[in-house]
């Protein structure tokens, strides 16, 4: 009987650790099915929904309201907005993603080599601050305002306004995760393991492939989720003020910003957009949070 | 801690030179210029006069020098004239704005008391609804309360201004009619009546911008309270015999503050940059609209003469926070 009962159950592995404590965080849960569903809709909905548009059909469904035909009604120009919520919906969920992409692998390697090299850590965290410093939003409007044409004329004005945007954010939003990067790796590049490996020859190149890069994902993920939050805000923060991407090629936040002028008797057009960017973002913050418990293993099987 | 504010200033010369040459050659090196607006009917001598009356041939390096030595010797020499009557600046040029001719400094003096009456009225109120919420959130930790304030701070993160600004114009503004849609700047306040109108026309920017910096707030507020909740001197407190209203609004209080007035000013200039958005919205004429404007008309010398300002505002609020938070707090004295 006591050997049943003493023995130790068999260690789970790390990702089913980690899923079962995300499991236990109803926040992060909640933000997951949210988030799976936004990207269902925008990415499977044009699939489905593809409402005939002909030039003649659009002229009639000027101004429409909600109705069968359109669920979310039409613009001014008679376009049918569900199908328009989608597509933008998939540039922004992409904006978001590429942007956060750019800031973590430029800040993860900013904090690797500030962090692992002593002799490069002064100047390249002097420049963090710098970057720290700068006013990003006016900044921002300004790269976007005086590079927009010259871009656009080499690689066309929709490929060139999504390249534009998401280089500017992603060089404008890496310091946080440098930062943290840059703490781990102090901390880990004085672990035994990492002794070990150096004292047997081992080049710093492999030491950061084999021992830091793997030690350092749990943080990086965690500012990585919340790097899509921020990023799909910043892009609509552009939007609206109308130095974001060009009407036929919409965001959500150029659909709020195109919404505004009809606010007063379609409210409809800017509450749509606006409540799809908030739930995006509140369900990657949510996600966030629940990923920041679940991979940190003071908290995990509490 | 003299020293440590000394040292602190001076590292913030270099940092604040490198920055302004970085917005400088930012804006100054992009393809975009007031050149490109000017019709292409006019004859090629005449463009070349606009340019050299706008000091646009010069290199670039020279430009720069003159830009830096106008903002921190010219301008602030003409603000000691205008208060004491000396001639410091006299014949000197000042940063003239290409869009009206007129010294840049002169219209961001005009355009900032809207800012700030509208920006710092929001930054307060959202203090002040902050700080009640945190206190009560940490001393019913995991009630109602405390899970209501942390939804509510979830969702002030995550909705974005410019989207809670036009629920609260479409709900206040549209449907009920209370509040005006847009903010008029020709409003003086002269009678009980202007003033009422006054406050009408702020109530929708300063909930909106309220509302994002009290989600904030209230989440240090509460973390740092519950920080020093389980301290011994809370203890002592309570053993002592003291009723539970000192030793949490006396105690607890007085320490949980340190941090949160160090948030507090940092976030200052950030919200200098988040009211570009809540000015557009609401047509408040301060200094974020007049940055969109500027960037709409190509105003080279006002973009960056306003982007530096808000650099400025970063780094200075960056070394007031270090030093309240030494001053505050004895055992960060940092040297």
């Amino acid at each position: 009987m006591t050997d049943a009962t003493s023995a130790p159950p068999k260690p789970a592995s790390p990702r089913r650790e980690i899923w079962q404590q995300f499991r236990t965080h109803k926040g992060a849960l909640f933000g997951l099915i949210v988030l799976t569903l936004l990207v269902l809709f925008v990415v499977f909905g044009p699939l489905l929904w593809d409402p005939p548009q002909r030039l003649s059909d659009t002229i009639k469904m000027k101004n429409q309201g909600p109705s069968l035909r359109a669920p979310f009604g039409t613009d001014q120009l008679g376009r049918d907005l569900l199908l328009r919520m989608m597509q933008a919906g998939k540039v922004s969920l992409a904006v978001g993603l590429v942007a956060m992409g750019i800031a973590i692998v430029f800040g993860a390697f900013i904090g690797i080599l500030a962090g692992y090299f002593r002799r490069l850590d002064g100047p390249l965290m002097r420049i963090t601050d710098m970057f720290l410093a700068l006013p990003l939003i006016p900044l921002l409007l300004v790269m976007v305002m005086l590079f927009r044409d010259r871009i656009a004329g080499m690689i066309g004005p929709e490929l060139g306004a999504f390249t534009l945007i998401v280089f500017a954010i992603g060089i404008t939003s890496w310091m946080a995760t440098a930062r943290i990067v840059r703490g781990e790796v102090l901390t880990l590049k004085e672990r035994e393991y990492v002794l070990a490996s150096r004292s047997i020859g081992a080049r710093p190149s492999r030491i950061i492939r084999r021992h830091i890069l793997p030690n350092v994902v749990s943080p990086v993920m965690v500012a990585a989720t919340l790097g899509v939050a921020e990023a799909i805000i910043t892009e609509s923060v552009l939007s609206f003020l109308g130095l974001g991407f060009p009407p036929d090629f919409p965001t959500w936040g150029r659909l709020l910003y195109d919404g505004l002028q009809y606010m007063q008797v379609y409210p409809e057009r800017v509450v749509w957009p606006g409540l799809a960017i908030s739930l995006t973002v509140l369900s990657v913050n949510y996600i966030g949070d629940g990923l920041r418990d679940a991979l940190d293993p003071r908290i995990r099987g509490r | 801690m003299l020293t440590f504010t000394l040292r602190r200033l001076l590292l913030a010369i270099p940092t604040l030179l490198v920055i302004s040459l970085v917005i400088f050659l930012l804006v100054d090196l992009a393809p975009g210029s007031p050149m490109s607006e000017i019709p292409l009917t006019v004859p090629p001598e005449t463009r070349q006069k606009m340019i050299e009356a706008l000091g646009a041939d010069q290199p670039v390096i020279f430009r720069y020098f003159l830009w830096l030595r106008q903002f921190f010797w010219v301008e602030p020499a003409y603000l000691f004239d205008g208060w004491f009557g000396t001639h410091w600046a006299e014949g000197e040029q000042r940063i003239l704005s290409w869009q009206s001719r007129s010294p840049v400094f002169t219209i961001i003096g005009q355009r900032i008391p809207q800012t700030l009456t509208v920006i710092g009225t929001a930054y307060l109120v959202g203090i002040l609804i902050a700080v009640p919420i945190g206190i009560y959130s940490a001393y019913r930790q995991y009630s109602w309360f405390d899970q209501a304030g942390t939804l509510f701070a979830m969702i002030g993160f995550s909705v974005p201004t410019f989207f809670s600004g036009t629920l609260l114009i479409i709900i206040f503004a549209v449907w009920l009619g209370w509040f005006p849609t847009k903010y008029d700047t020709q409003l003086h306040v002269t009678s009980w009546a202007s003033f009422l109108q006054q406050v009408k026309q702020m109530a929708l920017p300063v909930m909106t911008l309220g509302l994002a910096n009290a989600a904030a707030i209230s989440r240090y507020m509460r973390s740092s309270m519950l920080d020093n909740m389980g301290m011994d001197y809370v203890r002592t407190a309570r053993a002592k015999g003291m009723t539970e209203r000192t030793v949490v609004l006396k105690h607890v209080l007085r320490n949980s503050l340190i941090p949160v007035v160090t948030v507090i000013a940092l976030g200052i200039p950030a919200i200098f940059g988040g009211a570009i958005i809540t000015e557009n919205l609401f047509g408040v004429n301060g200094i974020g609209a007049a940055l969109i404007g500027a960037i709409h008309a190509n105003d080279i010398p006002m973009v960056q003469t306003l982007a530096f300002i808000f650099a400025v505002l970063i780094v200075l609020f960056n070394l007031i926070a270090d030093v309240l938070y030494g001053l505050l707090d004895p055992r960060i004295r940092y040297d």
